[in-house]
């Protein structure tokens, strides 16, 4: 069994003037247990709105989504998330108290929450800065501890939605990479938002690209059959970027003719 | 907030909070470093009134700041302005911790439920506007002239001011703090004990700095018109019988504690608080 189900998931808001705005429709999707997916879109696809549905932040007003073959219902343990922004951090809790913070709420015992911690700040190239606070560490390790915070918690998946968005394309880079290693390291199961075609290829497992929204449904799904470190000088990374970029350049100007029209 | 703003500005890189301690330095060093500014602008203070008093104003009406240290001293060797500052203290920090105490739970509900703001928020919208010194009078009628009505005024005058930062502070959590808490494993009271609370510290010590400077107002108002003792009495009585000396001497006493008081807060929040900076 898949350890994740979309079937027919839809997702529509009433907007302050009373009218409908569908931002998902029919999304039909099956995430295997360890791959790492990434769901790639145009601004506006409404692909955060899909990662926010698995997560449990909103509920789908179309279809079900299941974990493990049975609907969510609201954010639990299963789903870790990292966010985009730094503002889900703690600041009055030091790196470590971050990343120990899921096991805290569970009740672990102190000494056991701090190995644990260490650990997961080893992990992701934090040792020694267990006792900043976030407000004194970088961009990109603030993500770091966003990561091992939701790694640390041992979900049955991790969600996260364009974390390295906010940092310098340097950073981001290396972020890829580490992430990349952590991934083949804990076998975990990752959904991965990104508008980045370039971040997709070289992270995903399968590569899902979305229509242009409003109203976006999944397109189609690429499997990236790349081994090791990937490289973007790899001519059969340069295919799947000139496929996939083809997908959306189209996809774009579909949004762009409709809403002319539309106008 | 000059203090805070290299903590939360922008720059991503590891800004220090302070300035690494230098080891050359002695503690001493250090200390007199810390304080001495302050030193010198208080000398500065008191020259420039020195100045303005013996060489401009030169009337009994603005007594220079010897005279009025000289009073002081008189002041204390009997004892008087001691039992005036300490009445007027003893009042402030009951209804201060009063008004707190009561203004934090009413603040985090209101900020907590939609439905709680809008039953409760016209009673303290409403209430806020009346001024606490616009209350003495009534509330010497209904607590008479004894220590219960200065106490009420406090409470007032701090309350309204503790709930409107507190439900401020609830309201602008980042919601993505509460959804990364949720997706952990929270429950409702840990998002409440372990999320929501901790964030709206800042906001709620914020407030409590606020109602200190507003009970030293109320303090004074109030005690013109009732009591025994009180720096407010102080004044009144220098008015009554022309003691401009003794007048100074209670104006310098309330410059002086308010200042300390507020030192004292701002060095409790640094020290017992300062992880849930900002410290202003």
């Amino acid at each position: 069994m898949a350890l994740i189900q979309f079937e027919d998931v839809g997702k529509s808001f009433r907007t302050r003037k009373g009218d409908e705005f569908t931002a998902v429709r029919d999304f039909s999707l099956m995430l295997e247990r360890g791959e790492f997916f990434c769901l790639l879109g145009p601004s506006g696809c409404g692909k955060t709105t899909v990662l926010a549905m698995l997560a449990g932040f909103e509920a789908p007003t179309a279809g079900r989504i299941l974990l493990d073959g049975k609907t969510i219902d609201g954010p639990s343990r299963d789903r870790g998330v990292v966010f985009q922004g730094d503002d889900s951090l703690y600041t009055w809790l030091n790196a470590e108290e971050n990343v120990e913070f899921g096991l805290r709420l569970r009740g672990v015992p102190r000494k056991e929450r701090r190995a644990t911690a260490r650990r997961y700040l080893d992990l992701v190239g934090l040792t020694g800065q267990q006792d900043k606070y976030p407000p004194e560490l970088s961009g990109g390790m603030k993500q770091r501890i966003q990561i091992a915070r939701a790694l640390a918690n041992e979900p049955k998946m991790l969600l996260m939605d364009e974390p390295f968005g906010a940092l310098d394309a340097q950073t981001r880079g290396i972020m890829q990479r580490e992430l990349r290693q952590i991934w083949r390291a804990t076998g975990s199961s990752v959904l991965f938002i990104t508008h980045d075609i370039d971040e997709a290829i070289s992270l995903g497992s399968r590569v899902g690209v979305m229509t242009a929204g409003p109203g976006g449904t999944l397109k189609e799904v690429i499997a990236i059959e790349l081994e090791g470190e990937r490289s973007r000088t790899d001519p059969a990374y340069i295919g799947y970027y000139a496929r996939i970029q083809e997908t959306i350049r189209h996809e774009v100007d579909r949004a762009i003719r409709q809403s002319a029209e539309a106008a | 907030m000059t203090g805070t703003v290299s903590r939360d500005g922008g720059s991503p890189a590891a800004t220090p909070v302070r300035a690494p301690r230098r080891p050359e330095r002695s503690k001493l060093a250090m200390a007199a470093l810390g304080v001495g500014p302050y030193l010198v602008s208080f000398a500065a203070l008191f020259l420039t009134w020195h100045l303005v008093a013996v060489y401009g104003v030169q009337s009994v009406l603005f007594p220079p700041p010897t005279t009025v240290f000289a009073k002081a001293g008189v002041l204390i060797a009997n004892g008087t302005l001691f039992d005036n500052i300490w009445a007027s203290l003893q009042r402030i920090a009951t209804g201060f911790f009063l008004g707190s105490a009561l203004g934090i739970p009413i603040g985090l509900t209101i900020g907590s439920f939609r439905f709680a703001r809008k039953l409760i928020e016209p009673w303290t919208e409403f209430l806020r506007f009346i001024p606490a010194v616009a209350m003495i009078t009534i509330s010497v009628i209904w607590f008479g002239i004894g220590e219960e009505s200065k106490i009420f005024l406090i409470v007032y005058t701090t309350i309204f001011i503790v709930i409107l930062n507190t439900a401020a502070g609830v309201a602008s959590i980042a919601p993505n703090k509460l959804r990364a808490a949720q997706s952990l494993g929270a429950s409702k009271w840990q998002l409440f004990a372990l999320v929501a609370l901790p964030a709206t510290v800042p906001f709620i010590l914020t407030g409590m700095r606020l109602a200190m400077a507003n009970s030293f107002t109320t303090i004074v108002a109030a005690e013109f018109v009732s009591a025994q003792f009180g720096l407010g009495v102080m004044l009144w009585n220098g008015r009554m019988f022309m003691l401009i000396d003794e007048i100074f001497v209670a104006l310098v006493a309330l410059g002086m504690l308010g200042f300390t008081a507020d030192r004292i807060f701002r060095f409790g929040i640094y020290r017992f608080a300062r992880r849930y900076s900002p410290v202003a």
